[in-house]
């Protein structure tokens, strides 16, 4: 079915982001291989419809936050691969001159304001964002990325009480995989089949999207950004994905958590895959444009590799700039 | 002019709020409550709802919804009703508040004052009664301030404000009634330069916060019996102006550090190295440190007398460092 919103040029710009997305996470996993990358690294392989998505029903002056798994939203907000990379090596050319590491990317010109690693801590920064551009009267959105490991946290909840109770215009991402680390939602949230529904227990709108399909992402998005932007206050996406990967680079790609037919049953719905298929059905693209990205795609990541590599290490006179602004 | 600590907060925040649109008030009971301790009295009816902020209790949401403001441009002051309810913000300031300059490589600051009252008032038990400064200034990326005069707090206050980075502000329970002269029109104290309030040759004392006029006292009656004693006040804790408090102990070669936190680990115990470092070989004697008593405060007045420095041992100490004890 072809929808108003399906045009070749935006359909093959969503699958060429998420394709660099995929492509830099397995080249990153590869660097943690061999130890170019060190401490932890959090792959969002499996999840990229939905950064990319939620991204690109955004304004470029809009604001985005993530948690710690937030290579994906920094590179669909569109930083540069080789500064993300070089981030990642601990590089001076890095996003942060190698202060923040995997964790944190931070990226303020592109409205990128940062990934944090204390589960739930970074929701009440969004509020906060979202309160700044209501206070300037300027017409601007904040998007929050969280997994769903971070809803029984009380800095979520007081987040999302806040942003109700003052109609702030933010839209909560809820990247629901299924798992806060190991331990699957069942056991960790009480409404773990209805997520969303914490959120609405605090008068916020809510709704569930399947976060595998990037079209279906984008269109909810495209709609409830609106509604923020124009003052309906803020809105909760659970958004239902799932993590191909381990955790991290210490967890296998399935632990003693979760089996490997489950995995691979989760494999068949890869985002990629799906956009895919709705362009080859549509006659909206050709395998040859497919072939096109990846090459284009492996050239970029090739070079964000290279740049990494070639860049310098900060200098140790970097140790104390910027502990505290001028 | 002579006004109360409490008016001189006032004022500070007043007239920086009438100086700058991106400053707004966010707490507890600081809009038409007028401030649990009547701090922001009449700010909500000159400045609306929209920059004086009832918010909810719930510290760790509200400290770091102003952290997110502060990213975006915008200079909140928050009031916490009291600095124990700041443990629950402490992810907030610490994991955030002080670390985002840091780790986006300069990228985003965090321009925000945190103020309330720390401290022991009169019988408040022992969650409501701690001095915590010690623990902030543990944190790199944080400024602790903690002055003890009306005049200070104003001057202070005021360039905290336009700091661009996370300051907190300790005030005292006890403190905001006190009164002093305070500066004519518009001034500011620069962070990180300590004042010395008393002159003196025979000893040193440190000391800040409601612990300045215990200090002050027991320099008065020391000074009756012909011991003359220097007081110097920090007035900011981080950065702390160490060669203020050396070039004293140079002159005095004897020194006391008086603060009303725990005894281990406090900030009497950085102070003593520092000076350890920088004068051992002016001193005369082992520097003496009043503090707190390493317990949780009790709540019976007696008890709670004994756990707080007082003039008595103040003067013991000098006595004893000055050998006439």
């Amino acid at each position: 079915m072809i929808m108003p919103s399906m045009d070749r040029v935006d359909l093959l710009f969503l699958y060429r982001q998420m394709l660099l997305i995929r492509r830099f996470e397995e080249k990153s996993a590869e660097m943690y291989a061999l130890a170019k990358i060190a401490g932890f690294l959090h792959l969002y392989i499996g999840e990229e419809a939905i950064a990319v998505g939620a991204i690109a029903a955004l304004r470029p002056d809009d604001y985005a936050i993530s948690a710690y798994r937030d290579h994906g939203h920094c590179l669909a907000r569109g930083s540069d691969p080789g500064q993300v990379m070089a981030e990642l090596f601990g590089k001076a050319t890095g996003l942060c001159q190698g202060k923040g590491g995997s964790m944190h990317l931070v990226d303020a010109p592109r409205r990128f304001m940062g990934g944090y690693a204390i589960v739930g801590g970074h929701i009440p920064l969004a509020t906060g964002l979202a309160f700044a551009t209501k206070y300037q009267t300027l017409d601007l959105v904040t998007v929050c990325f969280f997994g769903e490991g971070a809803i029984p946290s009380g800095q979520a909840h007081e987040a999302l009480n806040l942003a109700a109770l003052w109609k702030l215009p933010v839209i909560f991402v809820c990247e629901n995989n299924r798992y806060g680390m190991g331990t699957p939602a069942e056991r960790a949230i009480a409404l773990y089949a209805d997520v969303a529904g914490t959120a609405r227990s605090y008068g916020i709108m809510a709704e569930r999207v399947d976060g595998m399909d990037v079209l279906a992402v984008r269109d909810l998005m495209r709609k409830v950004v609106e509604q923020a932007r124009g003052g309906k206050g803020p809105f909760f996406i659970e958004a239902m994905t799932y993590r191909f990967m381990g955790h991290s680079m210490s967890d296998p790609a399935h632990g003693h958590y979760r089996t490997k037919e489950e995995v691979e049953e989760h494999r068949k719905r890869d985002p990629l895959l799906l956009l895919k298929q709705t362009i080859l059905s549509n006659n909206l693209g050709a395998e040859a444009d497919f072939i096109q990205l990846e090459l284009e795609v492996g050239e970029v990541v090739t070079a964000a590799v290279r740049f990494a590599d070639e860049s310098p290490f900060p200098p140790l006179s970097d140790l104390y700039d910027d502990v505290l602004a001028e | 002019m002579l006004m109360s600590y409490r008016e001189a907060l006032n004022q500070a925040m007043r007239e920086e709020m009438r100086r700058d649109s991106r400053i707004f008030l966010i707490g507890e009971e600081v809009g038409y409550y007028q401030g649990a301790f009547k701090v922001s009295k009449g700010f909500v009816e000159e400045f609306g709802p929209q920059r004086v902020v009832d918010t909810p209790i719930t510290e760790a949401g509200f400290t770091g919804l102003a952290i997110g403001a502060a990213m975006a441009g915008l200079h909140p002051i928050v009031e916490l009703m009291t600095m124990n309810f700041g443990i629950l913000a402490l992810d907030q300031i610490v994991n955030n508040a002080a670390k985002i300059h840091y780790m986006s490589g300069g990228q985003l600051s965090v321009p925000l004052v945190i103020r309330g009252p720390g401290s022991a008032a009169h019988q408040l038990g022992a969650q409501h009664s701690q001095s915590l400064e010690a623990w902030f200034c543990h944190v790199p990326g944080l400024k602790v301030i903690a002055p003890a005069t009306p005049h200070d707090a104003k001057g202070l206050l005021k360039s905290a404000i336009r700091d661009n980075n996370p300051v907190i502000f300790i005030e005292a329970q006890l403190l905001y009634g006190t009164k002093g002269d305070v500066g004519d029109g518009e001034y500011t104290i620069p962070l990180g330069v300590a004042e010395v309030k008393r002159a003196g040759r025979d000893a040193t004392i440190v000391a800040y916060s409601k612990m300045l006029l215990l200090a002050l006292e027991a320099a008065d009656q020391l000074s009756r019996e012909g011991i003359e004693v220097e007081v110097i006040d920090p007035r900011t804790l981080k950065p702390l102006d160490i060669p203020t408090i050396v070039a004293s102990v140079k002159k005095t070669g004897r020194l006391v550090i008086v603060e009303e936190g725990w005894h281990f680990c406090g900030l009497g115990a950085q102070i003593a190295e520092s000076i350890y470092a920088a004068a051992f070989d002016y001193l005369d004697a082992p520097i003496q440190r009043v503090t707190g008593e390493d317990v949780p405060m009790p709540y019976s007045r007696p008890l709670e007398n004994a756990a707080i420095p007082d003039k008595a041992r103040v003067i013991e100490a000098v006595k004893t460092l000055c050998g006439t004890q």
